[in-house]
């Protein structure tokens, strides 16, 4: 079984389980005005774009077919990878874990001789924990991405896939600027034009500044060795294409065939995650122009748990994600808890599967719990990824409460006599030995009571009934 | 036409006002239903809760019990959801691929009632009578899971005196999810207390819904709360009839207080 990610590097798990990070992000009513406000104004307008598709289904088929063949063939795609990015120039380096990752990122830095590097957007830095390592090896990371700013100054965590600073209203954000952004104008306003004003005076100077940019990559064209990113800003493409070196960071499940395969997800992704037809920065580049761009150019290919999610039949598919965050934005749990609950720098649906693939299930075990298995996540997700089966086939892996697998086995065993069930029904006088409407009952039960009332035991069960008719 | 009762192990034993609808509301349209006594759960319980080992033995039970009929109806949702979507699963995993292909089989004459009503039988009007204002919430089995789509409104328009009253943001989720009600109590309790939020905004008496179990959830948060509003499982309001409201005077409700 390959290697899963190591534990004390890196985002990918919560210091205390699922349950107890929710109950303290419910008590923060702002949160969830925050949260409710800014999932139900995505909802809608991705809802709204979806619908001008005609051939929605078919594309989400389509992108479903591409992921499976990927995915069947990675390992002689990504070799197709190296051979073509270090065709054009490029130079990659395998990554086996987050420390590993980090370590290369690292000396590369050092290579090029910068103590500061500026950041795109992105998920797989975040998953390692690149910029504890950068600030720890006495160079400074700057995030570009809005978002990820307000984060980054905030001494925050980001709390969904697309929209990091999510649970955060524009109020807070002008104290955030206000406090940490060096040289802020003191008059600051909320206004939206107003903050991305500051943040925009604030970026241009580390563009212009800074010789090494770091990037994810949405998507990586084997055939051609062509790396893509998509982003609203336009600050990634600043980071592209102005400083002397590129370092991408990518997890290895991003690569796909064919240029040709780009159109399908190209199509997917901005009407699912952003709610836009078509998302403003499309950046691809492949190796190096002499001249032009970056004219160093590091592929770094991140494992970190990937291969052992690849070798489960029904987790697999997990591995398909594109980071829409269409199900966080659907989920009803997430809405009402947020990302920190999760623990993963992946929350909502998709990391409630991703996470405890990625580091083991003991590591995240109340991860595949965080549902009501409602469903709405696979109705939303744009490459048809069925996460309520994984999450119940990750539950089957999970360690389970001893008292807990004593009491299932029991009732399976009873269920399996119906001399026996039957026996046990009359007996289940449950809401009688609780006392009124079942507030006496004992953990766990007593979450149930805790705001619900039970039913009153019948006089007679159904089987009584037809018996006696 | 004959048809076997998959009663459901919460039905047969919380809430047998939603099977004894279905039993006469069936045999008021002239079919014949039968009641095979050896049944007891699905195993969805065991499932979802991460033990496909243990509800192997519920699957084989369910398979040869429900194995000899033509027609298998049950009132919930979930569980033909898991009968359909789990049970060939569960087997496939145990690496018994004949139970697995019988599973199969039984699962594709296994409908939820108002499949039944609509697909199979053609009927949407069933002579109900059901003077009281309704919301019906479509739960996510059902929903998402079955597809049941607006069978089960289609089902409702017809019934006289009953007016139906839409639940805002229905779609949601009402928070049961099983034992996610245990295990995640307080957020299972904040997707309730909105779920609760929008049944009373419709001002409705009743919420329906065709799964006894979220409407346990449901009903239990409407009682405590002491709404007054009552949660009746669509069974019950396709059985009653005129007659039988001026009959005995007996709630056909019966499920939350």
């Amino acid at each position: 079984m390959p290697a899963t990610a190591p534990p004390g590097v890196g985002h990918l798990r919560g210091d205390e389980p699922f349950p107890a990070a929710a109950r303290r992000a419910l008590g923060d009513a702002q949160l969830r005005r925050n949260l409710r406000h800014a999932t139900t104004t995505i909802r809608g307008k991705s809802g709204a774009v979806i619908d001008e598709v005609p051939d929605w289904p078919e594309l989400r088929a389509a992108a479903r077919a591409i992921k499976t063949d990927t995915m069947a063939r990675l390992p002689e795609l990504l070799v197709q990878l190296e051979a073509a990015v270090t065709e054009a120039g490029g130079t990659v380096h395998w990554a086996a874990d987050a420390v590993e990752a980090n370590r290369i990122v690292t000396e590369l830095v050092r290579v090029a001789g910068a103590d500061r590097v500026m950041k795109v957007k992105s998920m797989a830095t975040q998953e390692i924990g690149l910029n504890e390592a950068l600030e720890a090896a006495g160079i400074e990371p700057v995030e570009t991405d809005l978002a990820e700013l307000i984060v980054q100054l905030g001494r925050d965590r980001p709390s969904h896939i697309l929209v990091p600073a999510i649970h955060r209203n524009r109020a807070e954000i002008r104290e955030i600027f206000l406090r940490a952004m060096p040289g802020v104008d003191p008059g600051l306003t909320d206004e939206p034009a107003a903050l991305a004003a500051a943040a925009r005076r604030h970026l241009r100077e580390t563009f212009l500044s800074t010789r090494v940019a770091v990037s994810g990559a949405n998507f990586a064209v084997a055939e051609t060795g062509t790396l893509a990113v998509v982003e609203s800003e336009g600050n990634g493409r600043m980071c592209l294409t102005l400083p002397e070196t590129l370092i991408t960071v990518m997890g290895i499940e991003k690569v796909l065939p064919t240029w040709r395969d780009l159109e399908v997800f190209l199509q997917l992704l901005p009407r699912a995650s952003t709610g836009e037809r078509m998302n403003p920065y499309t950046s691809m580049w492949t190796g190096v122009t002499p001249g032009d761009g970056p004219q160093a150019f590091h592929l770094v290919l991140l494992d970190n748990g990937r291969s052992a999610v690849l070798a489960d039949e029904v987790g697999r598919q997990a591995l398909h994600c594109i980071r829409c965050s269409a199900c966080l934005n659907v989920c009803p749990v997430y809405e009402r808890t947020g990302g920190h609950a999760y623990g993963s720098v992946y929350p909502g649906p998709i990391g409630a599967v991703l996470s405890p693939q990625l580091t083991g299930v003991a590591d995240n075990a109340s991860l595949p719990y965080a549902s009501s298995l409602c469903g709405a996540c696979y109705d939303a997700c744009p490459v048809m990824i069925d996460i309520p089966s994984i999450l119940v086939h990750l539950r089957a892996e999970a360690p389970h409460p001893r008292a807990e697998a004593a009491a299932m086995a029991a009732a399976a065993y009873t269920m399996d006599h119906p001399a026996l069930y039957a026996a046990a029904q009359r007996a289940a006088r449950l809401s009688r030995l609780a006392g009124p409407r079942g507030r006496g009952l004992p953990p766990p039960l007593s979450g149930w009571t805790a705001g619900r009332d039970l039913p009153e035991p019948p006089p007679q069960t159904f089987r009584q009934w037809w018996a006696e008719r | 036409m004959r048809i076997a009762l998959f009663v459901t192990c919460l039905a047969d034993t919380l809430f047998p006002a939603a099977a004894t609808a279905t039993v006469r509301l069936l045999e008021r349209l002239g079919h014949e239903v039968v009641f095979p006594e050896d049944q007891t759960c699905c195993g969805q319980m065991h499932v979802n809760i991460g033990y496909p080992d243990e509800a192997l033995r519920l699957v084989r039970r369910h398979v040869r019990v429900f194995a000899p009929y033509d027609v298998v109806v049950a009132p919930s949702g979930s569980c033909v959801g898991s009968v359909r979507h789990q049970h060939a699963t569960v087997a496939r995993r145990a690496g018994d691929e004949r139970l697995a292909s019988r599973a199969e089989e039984v699962a594709a004459r296994t409908y939820e009632l108002s499949e039944l009503l609509v697909d199979v039988l053609g009927v949407t009007d069933v002579g109900a009578y059901y003077p009281h204002r309704v919301t019906y919430h479509p739960t996510c089995h059902s929903l998402r899971v079955l597809r049941v789509g607006d069978r089960p409104l289609r089902l409702l328009r017809e019934v006289r005196g009953l007016d139906l009253v839409e639940l805002p943001q229905a779609e949601q989720c009402c928070g049961f999810g099983g034992t996610f009600a245990l295990k995640n109590a307080d957020t299972s309790m904040a997707m309730l207390a909105d779920k609760m939020r929008n049944v009373l905004a419709t001002r409705a008496d009743v919420c329906t819904a065709g799964d006894a179990s979220c409407l346990m959830h449901i009903g239990g948060g409407l009682s405590r709360l002491r709404t007054g509003v009552r949660t009746v499982h669509l069974a019950e309001i396709l059985a009653s009839t005129e007659a039988g409201a001026r009959g005995v005077g007996r709630d056909v409700a019966g499920v939350a207080r």
